[in-house]
């Protein structure tokens, strides 16, 4: 077993904006407003470091699809203690119609060439909810999932996984290589502190480009519109 | 098309004197205030990064896990807190990495400070550490000190403080009397005195500690302040209990005794004798973030109160839509913009290389934004009214925590007087030769000077090479650079005056000074401000429109403010009532109350 873990991070609007919908109805602004690692990857990312803290993995890879600006949050990733990066170069009309089923088999051809024995991923992001890249990967490798996980623990080459589902808790046990992704209670992610941020600027980032994976980003998918949800009316007690 | 030209700009008052007279001095004399304002200070894309990284962490700790109304309610910043404090690496941001510390620029100490700044007790408990604390060893220690003290500093396992002020001695630092005897062995100084107001006092473990040591220059004995790394692990110290303050309430603040405290000699910092220069240049270096500590705060309060604004009603229209509401909101954007503008100004200067001097501007900067602070978290009060007064909201608490801005790291008055007295330190040196002309009766030299003031009085402006085809100024900042260039030309006519109307006894007219102070704060100011809009336009930052309209709004009002303090300091002004002003203050403190008859008395 190579001992390496691949952890998805997405670069996504911080959660405590206040978003707002383009005039146009195209999508939401999000020229110069803040942006943050999506909290699910930050909960994921806690757990590779954790597991290479335990000495139960070897390395972990921060990988992040997306424009120039997606680096940022691979930085962030290797401050809290990831080994090295890579980033994904999608920019312009791809990156804004980047979707799942893209980044999975942008996901499961790294999987493939880093020799991956475990993928780490949130749940979801905030930004579009989908909650389908994880299962999505885990499917394209034929790789068995641990979703929604909020307790992993390695057991020689398997894995033991608590799931919070809606019926309560269900325990699972996986083989691995496998696809987990991390729900909220699972940890509290560390702080990035300033030292390791400067320790960090040390550790590589590679960018590669979709065409390097031989992975087609065309989206089959088309946004019609972009709207706010209806205004609260008051309530009647 | 750049529009900023590369070619370092220098912002000069220039007073020319009198080229015809023989006996001048020939060449200008320039009161130079610091080279290179223009173009704005820049930094690489890759420091940009950098700075955006290391905000992220600090703004999340700040968001979640500062609770400053517990730290205000408790006075006391909690041990988690301070923990975590030290784990993101906050008390040693410009201790270089050699010894532990971050090794960062004053530029993104100040960035770092805009955050910090939101919880006044924290941000007062950290710059009492690094800012003054331990910055005597940065600057004056030799190796063998640094390597034995910054790095625990650093890590914020050790907590440092500056121990100056004394119940007798706070503005007039010179006169401190603790006193550091050298042992008879020659090995150890025993300090003894007491020490008020100290910041970190009751937990500092390393204090840099000012006393008097005797000195012997050119065989006569003299009394000289000598700066020392003091140990509490020495022993003899002892912390008073903690002050119940206004505000900045976590901040501990407290009296400290030195009995027989044992100084190894190898702990002095620098030279014997050689203290007080080291604690004015401490003091110095620290001001400057004060700027962007204050625009930083004030960016918060704008988000916190226009939310209240746009959604409050009263007369069926939110508050947002009243002009003296909209007022406000439009001052506190320009102070921000002018206090970041001016911060971030000397902080780059300060960061070139050769150990630039910065401390006029520095002084300038903490003048305006302390002031500028305390009226803008009582404006921002003000819009919510009742609910701003109650505790339940945070403003009355930046309120409090403001007070102190214009009281501690040189009170606003003492500044003031080493704005002036510093600006017209050069100016004055070189006109004392000519004031002893005038005295001998050379009446050519005295003639020389009311024609060439005629001159310039007539509208002969001073090109300082901002605005036109060769401008450093973009062109939709023209009108403004030329209200500076008028400013600066009026003001070089009016310090010369002063100067011959005074002469040496000037620095005993604090009224006169005070005003001369203002003015240049306020044309520095202005120099920041079109100096930093210029390189937004010119390298189409987001939202520079926005910035022009508050550089033009903030130099028309700065323009008018400093004619009119200007005008006052005319001979024989009008406007100036500083006679009867301290006619009146005689009369009041005389009498040590107020000596009007009441009203309502009669007399028969």
């Amino acid at each position: 077993m190579s001992g390496r873990v691949l952890v998805g991070v997405k670069r996504v609007i911080d959660y405590a904006v206040k978003i707002r919908v383009k005039p146009d109805n195209t999508g939401v602004v999000t020229d110069g407003v803040k942006h943050s690692m999506n909290p699910f990857c930050e909960i994921a990312v806690e757990e590779a470091v954790k597991l290479k803290e335990k000495k139960l993995i070897k390395e972990v890879v921060a990988v992040s699809c997306g424009p120039q600006q997606s680096q940022e949050t691979i930085r962030t990733a290797l401050a809290m203690g990831a080994d090295r990066g890579i980033h994904v170069d999608v920019s312009g009309k791809d990156y804004e119609n980047l979707g799942p089923l893209q980044v999975s088999k942008i996901l499961a051809a790294l999987a493939k060439q880093e020799d991956a024995q475990l993928i780490l991923l949130g749940k979801q992001a905030i930004d579009d909810d989908c909650n389908q890249t994880g299962q999505m990967t885990a499917a394209l490798l034929d790789w068995p999932q641990g979703t929604f996980a909020s307790e992993v623990s390695l057991e020689g080459d398997k894995i033991n996984l608590v799931r919070e589902i809606d019926g309560g808790l269900e325990h699972i046990k996986i083989n691995t290589p496998a696809v987990i992704t991390a729900d909220l209670r699972l940890n509290t992610p560390r702080y990035a502190t300033l030292p390791n941020i400067m320790k960090a600027k040390k550790k590589k980032i590679v960018t590669v480009k979709p065409a390097d994976l031989g992975v087609d980003v065309t989206s089959r998918l088309e946004v019609l519109k972009v709207e706010e949800p209806p205004q609260r009316q008051a309530g009647r007690v | 098309m750049l529009l900023i030209h590369h070619t370092s700009f220098y912002f000069s008052v220039t007073f020319l004197l009198p080229m015809h007279n023989p006996v001048t001095i020939s060449k200008k004399a320039c009161f130079v205030l610091q080279a290179e304002v223009f173009p704005y200070p820049e930094i690489g894309n890759d420091e940009v990064e950098e700075i955006k990284q290391l905000v992220a962490p600090v703004e999340k700790f700040f968001s979640d896990d500062v609770d400053s109304a517990k730290i205000d309610r408790e006075a006391t910043i909690p041990l988690e807190t301070l923990q975590g404090l030290k784990d993101l690496g906050l008390f040693g941001i410009m201790i270089p990495e050699e010894y532990g510390g971050l090794g960062l620029s004053h530029t993104i100490y100040a960035r770092l400070n805009e955050i910090i700044a939101l919880d006044g007790s924290i941000a007062v408990t950290l710059a009492a550490h690094q800012a003054i604390g331990l910055k005597g060893i940065l600057i004056a220690g030799n190796e063998a000190q640094k390597k034995k003290y910054l790095p625990k500093l650093a890590s914020g396992e050790h907590i440092a403080a500056f121990c100056l002020t004394e119940p007798g001695s706070g503005s007039d630092a010179a006169s401190i009397q603790t006193r550091a005897t050298l042992s008879e062995d020659g090995k150890h100084y025993l300090i003894n005195g007491s020490k008020i107001w100290i910041s970190n006092g009751g937990m500092a473990d390393i204090m840099t500690v000012f006393a008097r040591t005797e000195v012997e220059v050119d065989g006569v004995k003299k009394d000289k302040i000598s700066a020392f790394i003091v140990e509490r692990a020495f022993g003899g110290i002892a912390s008073g209990k903690p002050e119940d303050k206004l505000g900045i309430r976590g901040s501990n603040t407290c009296e400290l005794s030195f009995d027989n405290v044992p100084v190894p000699v190898e702990n002095v910092i620098g030279e014997i004798g050689g203290g007080f220069k080291i604690a004015m240049n401490i003091l110095n270096s620290g001001r400057f973030s004060m700027g962007s500590s204050c625009a930083g705060m004030i960016k918060k309060l704008i988000e916190l109160t226009s939310e209240y604004a746009a959604t409050r009603k009263q007369f069926n229209k939110s508050l947002s839509e009243f002009g003296m509401i909209q007022e406000k909101f439009a001052m506190m954007a320009l102070n921000a913009f002018v206090m970041e503008s001016m911060a971030y100004l000397t902080a780059g200067m300060m960061d070139r290389p050769g150990v630039p001097d910065c401390s006029l501007e520095a002084a300038m900067v903490k003048v305006f934004s302390s002031e500028g602070g305390w009226i803008c978290v009582s404006e921002a009060l003000q819009v919510l009214g009742g609910l701003g007064y109650t505790k339940n909201y945070p403003f009355e608490r930046f309120v409090r925590d403001c007070r102190i801005l214009p009281i501690f790291e040189g009170t606003n008055e003492i500044l003031r007087m080493y704005i002036t007295l510093t600006g017209m330190q050069y100016a004055g040196k070189i006109l004392t030769g000519k004031i002893k002309e005038m005295k001998k009766g050379n009446i050519g030299l005295a003639i020389g000077m009311v024609s060439k003031k005629l001159r310039t009085s007539l509208g002969a402006s001073v090109d300082l090479g901002l605005t036109g085809k060769d401008g450093v100024v973009h062109p939709s900042l023209e009108d403004s650079a030329k209200k500076l260039e008028q400013n600066v030309s009026l003001f070089g006519s009016t310090v010369e005056s002063l100067l011959y109307r005074y002469g040496k006894t000037i620095v005993d007219e604090q009224l006169v000074l005070k005003r001369v102070a203002d003015v240049l704060i306020h044309m520095y100011a202005m120099t920041a401000v079109l100096s930093r809009a210029s390189r937004s336009i010119s390298i189409g930052l987001r939202n520079h429109d926005h910035e022009v309209l508050l550089a033009n709004t903030f130099c028309n009002d700065a323009f008018f403010k400093n004619n009119y303090w200007m005008v006052q300091l005319q001979k024989h002004s009008p406007e100036n009532n500083d006679a009867n002003i301290k006619k009146i203050a005689k009369q009041v403190l005389e009498n040590r109350a107020y000596i009007c008859s009441h009203p309502l008395e009669r007399t028969y």
